[in-house]
């Protein structure tokens, strides 16, 4: 059986109630932290773990909480990320509506470590039933103790509070989800200072995605040793993936990392293969924002070695011919799939969700979607294609947070990759028309 | 001559509201704009009217340009009026892999407005959102509270129906 740790009590009965996720275990490394350990000792084994933040960024979890100012005198925060938007990732929502109270308690324990009395669980607003759902469970938690004063006779106490989003994919970035919680707009701040140091409200704070909290759990029952003797090199652990695109078996599922990427899609256990028996095209592996990479690199790295599920070996050759593991959101082509088509649908979510503040992302991506949709709708002309590719260059590392690499990036590595692709459409217009790849037979263009 | 209700929250969601601001620090009132935003919305009309924003600024203790650029920055708010059911059909990338483009074409031509539009019963809104976390299950849309996931021509015609009958 595949080592699972996020997921292992999903088929429990009743999972989802308090009682239930406590008769599977539930809630004990609370017991064990409040009342065994000291909050440094708690962070220390989230660091021997080697938890990676699972949001996309992959920066080691307790390094993260080491930064976190303990000497200011001001109060210290929590935030959980929850505003899951990155396009191809839905695992927050899955973990959360299915078993709400491992979040919970990721999330004292967390809280507990880092001194904080006060978290907040920024949920987006889109996500009504979570919304309700995780209210109820931290209802369902304070009833038994576990959240408000006092908590178990231990004298620690924590409020924790939802706080709902209003549609807005900036919102994922830390300091744009802070401002965002200060009842702002989502504008990113610029870095330094780190939240670490001034956060919200101006003070110590520390966010940390749904799936990286929803580990600490295991981690403070198990030790932090043994889920760093799981996964592979310094990815540890397991990482949830949300496949979805053209196989037989979209859904989430809780690999061990290292599991080899050809073994992700074709066996049954879990994407199934490509549906209709079709040949696999193109591969997005870590959300939208992350380099998009061809079959044969998806599958094999570059010197010929079979591509793993892993932060190192998804990124094995850098941009030239790998990707990114990012936030987990697997999104599979087919053969028959339109790489400028998908690239414009991607460029024009860029685009929207832009926060205006930097101009080479404000501008520039709404150049790409214009020259994009140009191209796609046959009147591309063949320099488009490199001005694409200097619009990108020029917008990667200008801005002051990464929505604009994220823009970037699937342009320049979907022109690396499939330059023959976008060439043709300039030259032979009227044959992607006909086709009318990814789109039903009565389907008119726009 | 048709007057417009007052303007003011009812007793529960007045209570609701009371309740979220102890969330914050004392002084930090501001950070329950957007929760109170989505209260003034789904209580006046499904949309938030300027004289609706100066009230919830009002109640925040807030300058009214504090809320309007918040409101115009967030998708989730609609700063004209909606239909009694908006339909969010989501256009992002992994939907439009499984034909998510072509589900917004059909319901166009099914309701005969465009995305962005109402009908003239004032029944229905099209509007197009961006990645709703549901690609597993695509294409979708959201109305209201619900998702509805895997969404076919035959799906479409019996929400629609249930709509209309409600």
């Amino acid at each position: 059986m595949p080592t699972k740790i996020l997921l292992k009590d999903l088929h429990q009965p009743g999972i989802f109630s308090y009682d239930g996720y406590r008769k599977a275990g539930g809630y004990t490394s609370v017991e064990k932290a409040l009342k065994s350990m000291s909050p440094d000792s708690v962070m220390e084994e989230v660091k021997t773990a080697g938890l990676r933040g699972r949001g996309g960024a992959g920066f080691p979890a307790g390094l993260k909480w080491s930064f976190l100012d303990r000497k200011s005198g001001k109060p210290r925060y929590l935030i959980c990320n929850a505003d899951e938007s990155e396009p191809g990732t839905f695992k927050d929502r899955f973990l959360m509506e299915k078993i709400p109270h491992l979040l919970i308690e990721g999330i004292i324990v967390s809280s507990f470590a880092l001194g904080a009395n006060v978290a907040y669980i920024y949920v987006r607003g889109e996500f009504k039933k979570i919304i309700k759902i995780l209210e109820n469970t931290i209802e369902e938690a304070r009833t038994n103790n576990l959240v408000g004063k006092n908590i178990l006779g231990t004298g620690y106490s924590l409020e924790i509070y939802v706080q709902t989003g209003a549609g807005a994919y900036i919102c994922g970035e830390e300091t744009g989800l802070i401002e965002s919680l200060e009842g702002k707009r989502g504008n990113p701040r610029l870095k330094p200072p780190f939240p670490a140091v001034v956060g919200l409200y101006g003070c110590p704070t520390v966010v940390n995605n749904v799936e990286t909290l929803a580990a600490v759990p295991w981690i403070i029952n198990n030790g932090g040793s043994a889920y760093a003797g799981i996964g592979i090199g310094r990815s540890t652990g397991t990482k949830l993936i949300s496949a979805c695109g053209h196989i037989n078996k979209p859904g989430v599922y809780e690999i061990e990392m290292g599991l080899p990427v050809e073994e992700f899609i074709y066996s049954d256990e879990y994407c199934g293969g490509i549906r209709n028996e079709k040949k696999l095209k193109a591969v997005v592996a870590g959300g939208s924002s992350v380099p998009i990479l061809p079959s044969h690199l998806i599958l094999k790295t570059a010197k010929g070695e079979p591509r793993l599920m892993s932060y190192e070996s998804l990124s094995d050759g850098g941009f030239v011919s790998g990707t990114m593991l990012g936030s987990g959101g697997f999104i599979v082509m087919d053969e028959d799939t339109c790489i400028v088509r998908n690239l414009w649908t991607f460029t024009r979510f860029y685009h929207h969700e832009s926060c205006g503040q930097c101009s080479p992302c404000r501008e520039g991506t709404g150049w790409m979607e214009k020259i994009l949709h140009r191209i796609e709708h046959g009147h591309g002309k063949m320099h488009d294609i490199d001005l694409l590719v200097d619009i990108s260059k020029k917008i990667e590392g200008t801005t002051i947070c990464p929505l604009g690499d994220a823009a970037a990036w699937p342009v320049a590595s979907a022109i690396r990759h499939f330059r023959d692709e976008f060439e043709w459409h300039v030259l032979e217009p009227k044959e992607c028309l006909i086709r009318n790849y990814g789109m039903g037979k009565e389907a008119v263009v726009i | 001559m048709v007057t417009n209700p007052p303007i003011i929250f009812s007793t529960d969601t007045s209570e609701l509201v009371k309740k979220i601001i102890t969330r914050y620090p004392e002084g930090r009132q501001k950070s329950a704009l957007l929760p109170i935003l989505h209260l003034a919305q789904a209580e006046f009309g499904g949309w938030l009217s300027v004289p609706v924003m100066d009230y919830v600024a009002d109640i925040l203790n807030l300058k009214p340009i504090e809320v309007y650029e918040v409101a115009s920055f967030y998708s989730m708010y609609n700063l004209k009026p909606v239909g009694n059911y908006v339909l969010e059909v989501c256009r992002t990338g992994p939907c439009c892999l499984m034909g998510g483009e072509e589900i917004l074409q059909y319901i166009e031509k099914k309701l005969g407005i465009k995305a962005g539009e109402t009908t003239q019963d004032g029944k229905f809104t099209i509007k197009t959102v961006e990645c709703l976390a549901s690609c597993g299950t695509a294409p979708m849309m959201q109305v209201g509270d619900d998702y509805h996931e895997n969404l076919t021509h035959q799906r479409v015609d019996e929400l629609i129906e249930e709509f209309k009958n409600c």
